[in-house]
């Protein structure tokens, strides 16, 4: 099974031009599995959540903090959902062909590519000057996080650390999206050219035949990859422990209480925090 | 780059006698199997070597797919049945003579003994790059050499382009959407039937077909209903020579009266779009109006309206536009206008 579609271009060489569909159903297959396979584990393992005295021991020492938490601003949420709403879209139109139901998707998989890569752009700078441009990436200092995380997964009672604002399943799940997107969006806008619209004259001469098929293939390995994350994304949304993340981004707040559960109050700081009698650090200077 | 293409590469022939042993074995073999009506369009495929099936289902043996009978004040053409037996059937010139008109205008006659109703209405795209074996996206690439700034695009589409500018050659098919055509199909899961004017797809909907055929999935018959049994008719069809070519542009027009004016009309144009383009912004404009000049002119210039003409083929647009006024002028008459 050939997982990349070879042809001749003009000249006689062998070019690259599409990745093959089977690609598709791998990614499609992959998303489900994980889903089916990450439930059973949750249900049947000795998963182990921090015990409720913990928490009430927070709620006691931090009791000035306010009983909602404001965890994402409005606009943080609107452009969410709109980019959620774009990527839908773009995956509908791009695999409800692939799968039997044709219609005439190019025009409406272009538009709402053009709000996703609109949609980015807005974010990138939203959360450059407007949020905490870090609080979402990882790197070596998360290591005891995810160290902790994975004991906690197998079946080990672990105090602490906690996360700041994401959790690092979370910040992963960024990472990975931030990959898929920025090729998917930056080989789509190419890819615009080749394709009448208002926007753009046409020009498949931008570039030679090889690196327009690396650069369909790049598309093509993102948009498969995103049928994967965007499947394990729509089952953590809906997973009932996960529920109060997926209230915050359509209420845009927490509770106190999932707050201290979930949240170490000195890597996320809230108003509320630094006037307790804890004596845990706070960076007031952190955005909420 | 000389290539020697002297000898069709082997394939497996079946001669099924039966519509469902046809079905039965395009079922079997999928995509590798390919379907042999009047050889017309295919011989060009296997002997240019660009298409290389390995199975071939001759449709020659099923009598069940030729022959054309009444029904309902209506016909119903087998998809076997010769061009030339359309033409010179009775009923379908006394009543549904668009046809007639379409058909005979088919190539030669030698091309109309041979060539079916069903290969005329199913054949691929000429598209010159297409059919040269260019990696192009109606072939599985990502490129539309006919679009491109330096493309010699003279026989492409003007309007509907969807990454490829590739056009329709039938000449009975804007006939038949003219007519209100039902094809009906056969497959594995059964039988469905598509009005003609859905049958036709465009590169929107599917980049390498023409016709909602999947594959497994059989033309067996046309279905021409009552509904324009005896109206007036026109067909034209332009071409760079008389007999033996494939339309520039052809025009496809049925016309009820209604006292002095135009009752009801149904305007079809082949060759500038993917599929036959019908026309309803203009049956519906000239719908109650008198069949004049006036009015003719008008939906000519309706017509185009919308067209993208690409680098070689801006011709069309004035031979489109006084295609559509003389079919619904009819044939008596009128000047070209450039």
């Amino acid at each position: 099974m050939d997982l990349l579609k070879w042809g001749r271009d003009p000249w006689g060489e062998w070019v690259l031009t599409h990745i093959s569909w089977s690609l598709f159903w791998g990614s499609l297959f992959a998303g489900i599995l994980f889903f089916v396979a990450h439930a059973s584990y949750v249900f049947l393992s000795a998963h182990h959540k921090r015990a409720a005295t913990e928490t009430d021991a927070l709620e006691a020492r931090y009791k000035n903090l306010p009983t909602k938490i404001p965890r994402h601003s409005l606009v943080a949420r609107l452009f969410h959902w709109v980019m959620a709403a774009a990527m839908f879209v773009l995956l509908f139109t791009a695999f409800l062909p692939i799968v039997g139901v044709q219609f005439p998707w190019v025009t409406w998989h272009w538009i709402a590519g053009l709000v996703l890569t609109a949609s980015i752009v807005f974010h990138i700078i939203h959360a450059s000057f407007w949020l905490d441009f870090w609080s979402i990436w990882v790197g070596p200092k998360d290591i005891p996080e995810f160290k902790a995380e994975i004991l906690r997964e197998l079946g080990h009672d672990v105090p602490g650390p906690k996360p700041g604002k994401y959790p690092l399943g979370n910040r992963l799940y960024h990472l990975a999206i931030v990959v898929a997107g920025f090729l998917v969006v930056g080989t789509g806008m190419f890819m615009m050219v080749r394709v009448r619209t208002p926007l753009f004259a046409r020009n498949p001469y931008l570039f030679r035949d090889s690196t327009w098929g690396w650069t369909y293939v790049g598309h093509g390995l993102a948009g498969v990859g995103l049928v994967g994350l965007v499947i394990a994304h729509v089952y953590f949304a809906v997973r009932p422990d996960k529920w109060w993340i997926t209230k915050s981004m359509i209420f845009g707040w927490i509770t106190r209480r999932q707050y201290l559960e979930h949240h170490e109050p000195s890597r996320w700081a809230v108003a509320g925090t630094s006037t307790s009698t804890s004596t845990s650090p706070t960076k007031p200077s952190e955005r909420v | 780059m000389a290539v020697i293409r002297d000898v069709i590469p082997a394939f497996e022939l079946f001669q099924p006698a039966t519509i469902d042993d046809a079905v039965r074995l395009l079922d079997q073999h999928g995509a590798e199997a390919w379907v042999l009506a009047g050889g017309l369009d295919s011989m060009d495929w296997l002997k240019d070597r660009i298409k290389r099936p390995k199975y071939v289902v001759d449709l020659s043996q099923i009598k069940e797919l030729r022959g054309i009978k009444e029904a309902n004040g209506g016909l119903e053409i087998g998809a076997m049945t010769p061009l030339t037996e359309v033409v010179h059937h009775p009923v379908v010139r006394d009543k549904f003579g668009l046809l007639m008109q379409a058909a005979e205008l088919v190539a030669s006659p030698q091309i109309r003994n041979q060539g079916t109703i069903g290969g005329n209405v199913t054949q691929d795209t000429r598209c010159w790059y297409y059919r040269g074996g260019w990696n192009c996206y109606r072939a599985g690439g990502n490129t539309c050499y006919a679009d491109t700034p330096t493309a010699v695009n003279r026989e492409h589409a003007i309007f509907d382009a969807d990454r490829c500018v590739a056009v329709t050659p039938s000449d009975t098919a804007p006939a038949l959407v003219a007519l209100d055509a039902q094809m009906v199909i056969r497959g594995s899961r059964g039988e469905r039937v598509v009005p003609a004017e859905q049958y036709f797809i465009g590169p929107g909907i599917d980049i390498t077909r023409m016709t909602a055929l999947k594959p497994g999935e059989l033309l067996t018959a046309i279905r021409i209903p009552a509904t324009w049994a005896g109206a007036q008719f026109y067909f034209e069809k332009v071409r760079d020579r008389q007999v033996w070519d494939f339309p520039l542009v052809n025009v496809a027009s049925a016309i009820k009266p209604d006292g002095g004016n135009i009752g009801s009309a149904r305007i079809v144009v082949g060759a500038v779009s993917c599929v036959p383009r019908r026309l309803t912004a203009v049956e519906a404009a000239i719908a109650g109006k008198p069949r004049n000049e006036e009015t003719a002119d008008m939906g000519g210039k309706m017509a185009i309206e919308g067209a993208q003409p690409l680098r070689y083929n801006g011709y069309k647009l004035p031979l489109m536009r006084n295609l559509v006024k003389r079919a619904i002028r009819g044939s008596e008459g009128g000047t070209w206008t450039s």
